[in-house]
């Protein structure tokens, strides 16, 4: 090639010949090498950075309780000791609290499912009037902060005696939350309404489409549903601060916390990161596994 | 707009709008009871002395007479601002920096992003629990690695928490361990600028720095919008950091606003200013939100984003 493709530049180049092109992109080819480990440098520090307080987190656990004061802290315990993690279990009321951590959560995934199906079909696939306008009304909502109403509830709860048990942590969920809504009907406004349409003209009622046809073909969207509701359940802290009084009630959140202020002369930190590690195992499987579902949730609920 | 009186409404648009009131019945009921009500609720709730124990009782503009002259509560609002003013900014400029490294063609890109995003998924209070032992100042591995691994004069570690602006510096640092979800958006937004732009600005000789600054930064302008205003929204809902490691302090510190609002509502049982001081931060949020809209009219740029 004697001549370079012609631009729409406004500059006058020179016709260019084969050395300097080879130059040229030689000097490219450098310039991306440079460029790669410039961003494998930078990818690679912060992700020593991020993942350092879990690293010592997991090496906390495993000090035994003369080695958590030394200084300078070592990277290593001397003296591993797995038996801390079921000294964890025995010190804390661990199990009581999974045990609670568990049924809310099951509760809310259960109940955020349905009820944001059921939502979502009904914004996504039957077409009635008014109906994009109160969808305006539910991405209006979805921004409105909760603490406006953290007060309000409590009351509202305590005057139906159910403070104290689980069911304001779940019973919301069946009520749908305008956030998934809002990404379910995303996903479901891409199912063609033909398909839909067709099913009406045999005789399909809409509760029959929306088992049959909807929720087979949904279910990447409501796995998503599912993880992120799931997690942010098992993770919750303030609500289980607020609603939860009794110890056998209360979930690993806030347990572990509590229980680590009131006894704080016998919790030794390592057990206190043996503890914490076990909350956490399960989402860091769950996540490494479901990776897809995760970056798909992110992506899905800021496409405004 | 499509007429919603049932008289105007043919026989087929009243079935469907049956049916579709029917289907979305859970998110009305949703909507009044628990978010409706309890705006109106916690107004009303303003006016009035309430322990939660006895019946509330009408005071009037007390509750925001008292309001204004509150002391811990424009410490706890001047603190919750400084956090926001602090980790936003921060915390965008780092997730855009990792959705830029993330976007590079590094063949284990996969591996990176999930070690960066892994932090954003986990809970708050486990990562709060990590923090308090990673700086504590006897033997807590950040002391010591701020303190240049005892090169630096005394090997020491200083208490990060016993000052008020340090403490509020390990609460912004906490916050950046989230960047990864809002990295991911901003990698969404990388991938879909067209790599056309990027081409014709080379051949008119544009340097990779201006074309970063001429191209991908007004490009993303939106998302950094979304990104700005929903990290405000929890930046001004910031509690359980404070609550799990500093208790507020040190002299009221690290004292938020949620966690005075936390306070006064169930350890002073004072639920009628405790609505008050709820109002008030929704107006304060509804505020930046407008403000933030208005002065990115002049810099947000919508076209090209698909």
């Amino acid at each position: 090639m004697s001549s370079v493709v012609s631009t729409t530049s406004t500059i006058n180049k020179p016709p260019v010949d084969q050395q300097t092109v080879a130059r040229q992109r030689q000097r490219r080819a450098m310039t991306k090498l440079g460029e790669s480990v410039v961003a494998r440098v930078i990818l690679i520090a912060t992700c020593v950075l991020f993942l350092v307080p879990f690293y010592w987190m997991f090496v906390t656990a495993l000090k035994p309780d003369a080695e958590l004061s030394i200084f300078p802290p070592e990277l290593w315990p001397r003296a591993v000791q797995w038996g801390n993690f079921l000294a964890a279990v025995n010190t804390f009321p661990f199990w009581t609290y999974f045990g609670n951590t568990l049924v809310i959560t099951a509760g809310v995934i259960i109940g955020s499912i349905i009820s944001n199906l059921f939502v979502a079909y009904g914004f996504a696939c039957i077409r009635w009037p008014g109906r994009d306008l109160v969808f305006y009304i539910v991405l209006a909502t979805v921004f409105i902060p909760l603490p406006v109403a953290l007060i309000p509830l409590f009351d509202m709860f305590a005057y139906l005696h159910w403070t104290n048990t689980f069911l304001p942590l779940i019973v919301p969920a069946f009520f749908s939350s305008s956030f998934y809504v809002f990404m379910l009907r995303q996903f479901l406004l891409q199912i063609p309404s033909d398909l839909l349409d067709a099913a009406r003209i045999d005789g399909a009622s809409e509760l029959q489409i929306l088992w049959r046809i909807i929720f087979p073909l949904a279910r990447p969207a409501l796995a998503i549903v599912a993880i992120l509701s799931g997690i942010a359940a098992w993770n919750d802290f303030t609500g289980p601060l607020i609603y939860l009084q009794d110890d056998t009630l209360r979930t690993l959140s806030v347990g572990l916390e509590t229980f680590r202020t009131v006894n704080s002369q016998d919790v030794q930190v390592n057990l206190l990161m043996a503890a914490s590690l076990l909350v956490i195992v399960p989402t860091v499987i769950l996540f490494l596994f479901c990776q897809r579902f995760f970056v798909r949730g992110a992506i899905l609920g800021s496409i405004k | 707009m499509i007429a919603i009186h049932p008289r105007q409404l043919s026989p087929l648009e009243r079935k469907n709008l049956r049916k579709g009131l029917f289907f979305i019945s859970p998110w009305i009921i949703g909507v009044l009871v628990f978010t409706f009500y309890p705006i109106v609720y916690s107004i009303v709730l303003s006016f009035a002395r309430y322990s939660g124990l006895q019946p509330p009782t009408w005071i009037g503009f007390q509750n925001y007479i008292r309001l204004f002259g509150d002391e811990l509560m424009r410490q706890s609002l001047g603190n919750t601002m400084a956090y926001i003013s602090l980790a936003v900014p921060i915390g965008i400029v780092v997730a855009i920096l990792l959705a830029l490294a993330m976007n590079t063609s590094v063949r284990e890109v996969a591996v990176y992003r999930a070690a960066l995003y892994l932090p954003s998924v986990l809970p708050l209070f486990a990562i709060s629990f990590i923090f308090i032992v990673l700086i504590n100042p006897k033997y807590g591995i950040v002391n010591y690695a701020l303190s240049g691994f005892g090169l630096f004069g005394s090997p020491a570690g200083t208490d990060y928490l016993a000052d008020p602006t340090s403490a509020l510096l390990v609460i912004v640092a906490i916050a950046q361990l989230g960047a990864g979800n809002a990295a991911l958006i901003f990698l969404a937004g990388l991938r879909s600028i067209p790599d056309t732009l990027y081409e014709a600005a080379r051949i008119d000789g544009a340097s990779r720095v201006r074309s970063f600054f001429s191209i991908t930064l007004p490009l993303l302008s939106p998302i950094i919008l979304f990104n700005a205003i929903t990290a405000i929204g929890a930046g001004l809902q910031t509690f359980q950091q404070a609550y799990i490691i500093t208790k507020g302090g040190p002299n009221n510190g690290t004292l938020f606003y949620m966690y005075y609002l936390y306070d006064t509502a169930f350890a002073q049982a004072q639920l009628g200013y405790a609505c008050a001081l709820s109002l008030l931060l929704f107006v304060i949020g509804l505020v930046l939100a407008l403000v933030l809209f208005t002065v990115a009219k002049r810099f947000v740029n919508y076209e090209l984003v698909s």
